[in-house]
């Protein structure tokens, strides 16, 4: 019954108490959406390379390699040369080696060359493979295959013509060699979705008439000729490496790292994710104190609504007192009432952030390749709300222990 | 309903030598030196605002306690007991009406009148079937069936002041306590509502000590006390 008469004098406030619970579900939202979010993007990134056991590049940050050769964030400084490539792939340690040659793009997307082995050994989400949803992988020079987020977004289909812009956002276009759509592959979620994937040769292909960045004036050579020529490419950007056994993973590592002939180095990709988050954590940190303090200054507003309810609720506790009831179950119902408001503002914030999931997440996904999935709430956030409604209940303390002293001081007598 | 022998001699209500003395206003003293209440008698209590009224009414019902004397409910001093003794001791012994705002709006009729229950263990047990009691006593108390489902405060002042009457009779404490609740009321209605009130009350021989400063009420009671006879109030500069 006290708990029917608790809400009824809610519903009886029912403006300022649904603008409280609002504010403290929007919080709890925030709260969990950066939440969400911020796992939802770690475990993508950690989705995106699986099986890959070490990532060879020119000498660089570990992380600005892993950024730029899976992720396609940022370019590469330096390229390392055909010759090393080769070299560690004829190591005994490497099981196979996948040579990655990037630099061109496709209207927003980044143009990837590699060999057809890359569609065997690029590994996602914990040993998922690449999959052909149309077409067929590429298989001519002038084949390309496309991610999903390539097709949709310029709404290819296989036997589409498509022409490689020089560098990234470029307006001197490869017009001379047009690449024809060979396969769409499935959606995986990560970059491989938003590449236009070409063979090594076809990168060489494009550039056959082109000298330091621009085309040579009146020199265009026909497609016919370029495929008598030998398209060895002088360098790649990355490669992609497996090696026979775990074990053999640093040793290959520190000799790569030691190579002489050239600067080179090979990172574990789980490793350079590690760095990655070392970086990305404080901003990290800064985010999820940020939401959390919105959480309290939501909890804060409804302490300022409970304590400028007091003063026209006096008649009602006077009401409470002269029934029997002690103050302190004027103070135990001031304390309930509060956490049913946080209650109900983060059980309301909890259904709002799965509605703002469910309605964001294609936008989210297709805008910046994140894809965050909807789980039912982790223990973790499950203590979050519990958390707020505890939080919500012991802030409310503080105008329930005023109510206390009014009540006894009012007795059951109040002059208004 | 359990003493059904009239135990006359003890007296439902006793008052002894009460001094009161305003926390932190010296200047303000209430006396009391005698005052006493039979079972079933209703009493008016006459007194012009600022004779000392609400006070006593306080200490009757133990929100304050009396620097000295004894202040009797049932046989019981409440000086004696802890302050949360006295808010169930209240609650079991004492129905209460006020002049106004005597209801929770937002509550029903039905949940008003069996309030001071949830605070009342044993005058809950007094009721059989609260809810069904309820509606008895809004029945005798000429209220419609159907208003005790509805929100209190959606109904007139009258209807009001009958839901608290119907709140202050449930479980049938041995004294009823009203300060001034017809002033809200007009003429005609405030004898109807006394009516039904004192039938009530006859019916289970409670107490009814009613204050006001309307002397026209005073045939009506069994017994007319001015607060004049009864109490000093002393305001002097301390």
């Amino acid at each position: 019954m006290i708990l029917r008469l608790a809400l009824g004098s809610l519903l009886a406030r029912a403006l300022t108490v649904a603008m409280t619970v609002l504010a403290i579900a929007l919080s709890v939202m925030l709260f969990l959406g950066v939440e969400k979010v911020r796992t939802g993007a770690k475990a993508s990134f950690a989705d995106t390379i699986s099986g890959t056991d070490l990532i060879v590049g020119a000498r660089t940050g570990s992380v600005q390699l892993l950024l730029y050769s899976v992720f396609r964030i940022g370019n590469a400084t330096n390229n390392m040369t055909w010759e090393s490539y080769q070299d560690i792939a004829a190591r005994d340690a490497v099981d196979w080696i996948v040579p990655i040659s990037l630099g061109d793009s496709h209207r927003q997307f980044r143009v990837m060359g590699t060999t057809s082995e890359f569609f065997q050994r690029y590994k996602y989400r914990s040993g998922q493979s690449l999959a052909v949803s149309d077409g067929e992988v590429m298989d001519d020079l002038f084949d390309a295959t496309i991610g999903a987020d390539v097709a949709e977004t310029l709404g290819y289909n296989v036997g589409d013509p498509i022409v490689v812009a020089h560098g990234l956002a470029s307006f001197s276009e490869h017009e001379d060699q047009p690449f024809r759509i060979s396969g769409i592959l499935e959606k995986t979620g990560t970059p491989v979705d938003r590449t236009v994937i070409v063979s090594l040769e076809a990168i060489e292909a494009i550039h056959v008439d082109w000298r330091s960045g621009a085309q040579i004036p009146g020199q265009s050579t026909p497609a016919d000729a370029i495929r008598q020529m030998e398209l060895q490419p002088a360098a790649i950007t990355a490669a992609l490496v497996g090696v026979k056994g775990r074990l053999q993973v640093f040793g290959l590592q520190r000799s790569i790292n030691d190579y002489v002939e050239e600067p080179l180095l090979a990172i574990l990709p789980g490793v350079a994710l590690q760095e990655l988050w070392q970086i990305v954590g404080i901003a990290e940190t800064a985010l999820i104190a940020v939401s959390g303090m919105v959480i309290v200054t939501a909890l804060i507003g409804m302490m300022a609504t409970i304590f400028s309810s007091l003063n026209e609720r006096r008649r009602e506790m006077a009401i409470f007192r002269a029934m029997g009831a002690r103050p302190r179950v004027i103070f135990a119902m001031l304390v309930l009432e509060a956490a049913v408001m946080a209650a109900i503002g983060a059980l309301l914030g909890l259904i709002l952030l799965y509605l703002g999931l469910y309605v964001a997440q294609p936008l989210i996904d297709s805008a910046f390749g994140l894809w965050i999935p909807i789980d039912p709430p982790t223990l973790r956030e499950v203590w979050v709300l519990i958390t707020v409604i505890l939080a919500g209940a012991i802030v409310s303390m503080v105008p329930a222990i005023r109510a206390y002293r009014m009540s006894l001081a009012d007795g059951m007598m109040v002059r208004i | 309903m359990t003493n059904l022998a009239p135990v006359l001699e003890v007296p439902v209500l006793e008052l002894n030598d009460v001094r009161y003395r305003w926390p932190g206003r010296a200047s303000f003293e209430l006396q009391v030196p005698h005052m006493a209440l039979a079972q079933g008698e209703t009493v008016l209590l006459l007194g012009e605002s600022g004779s000392g009224k609400s006070t006593l009414l306080s200490l009757i019902c133990g929100t304050v306690v009396a620097q000295s004397g004894v202040v009797r409910v049932a046989g019981t001093d409440i000086s004696s007991l802890s302050s949360g003794k006295r808010d169930r001791f209240r609650a079991e012994q004492i129905g209460l009406i006020f002049q106004q705002f005597n209801l929770l709006p937002f509550a029903s009729v039905q949940d008003n009148i069996l309030l001071p229950l949830r605070f009342a263990p044993d005058r809950a047990k007094r009721v059989a079937s609260p809810v069904d009691e309820a509606d008895r006593l809004c029945s005798d108390l000429g209220l419609p069936h159907d208003l005790l489902g509805a929100r209190s405060g959606t109904l007139s002042v009258g209807q009001q002041q009958r839901v608290a009457a119907a709140r202050a009779l449930i479980g049938t404490p041995p004294l009823i306590v009203a300060d001034e609740p017809t002033s809200s009321l007009d003429a005609a209605t405030q004898v109807a509502f006394l009516d039904v009130l004192f039938a009530q009350s006859r019916a289970h021989t409670t107490t009814v000590l009613m204050v006001s400063h309307d002397a026209r009420l005073a045939d009506q009671f069994d017994r007319v006390i001015q607060i004049a006879d009864i109490a000093k109030t002393t305001r002097g500069i301390a």
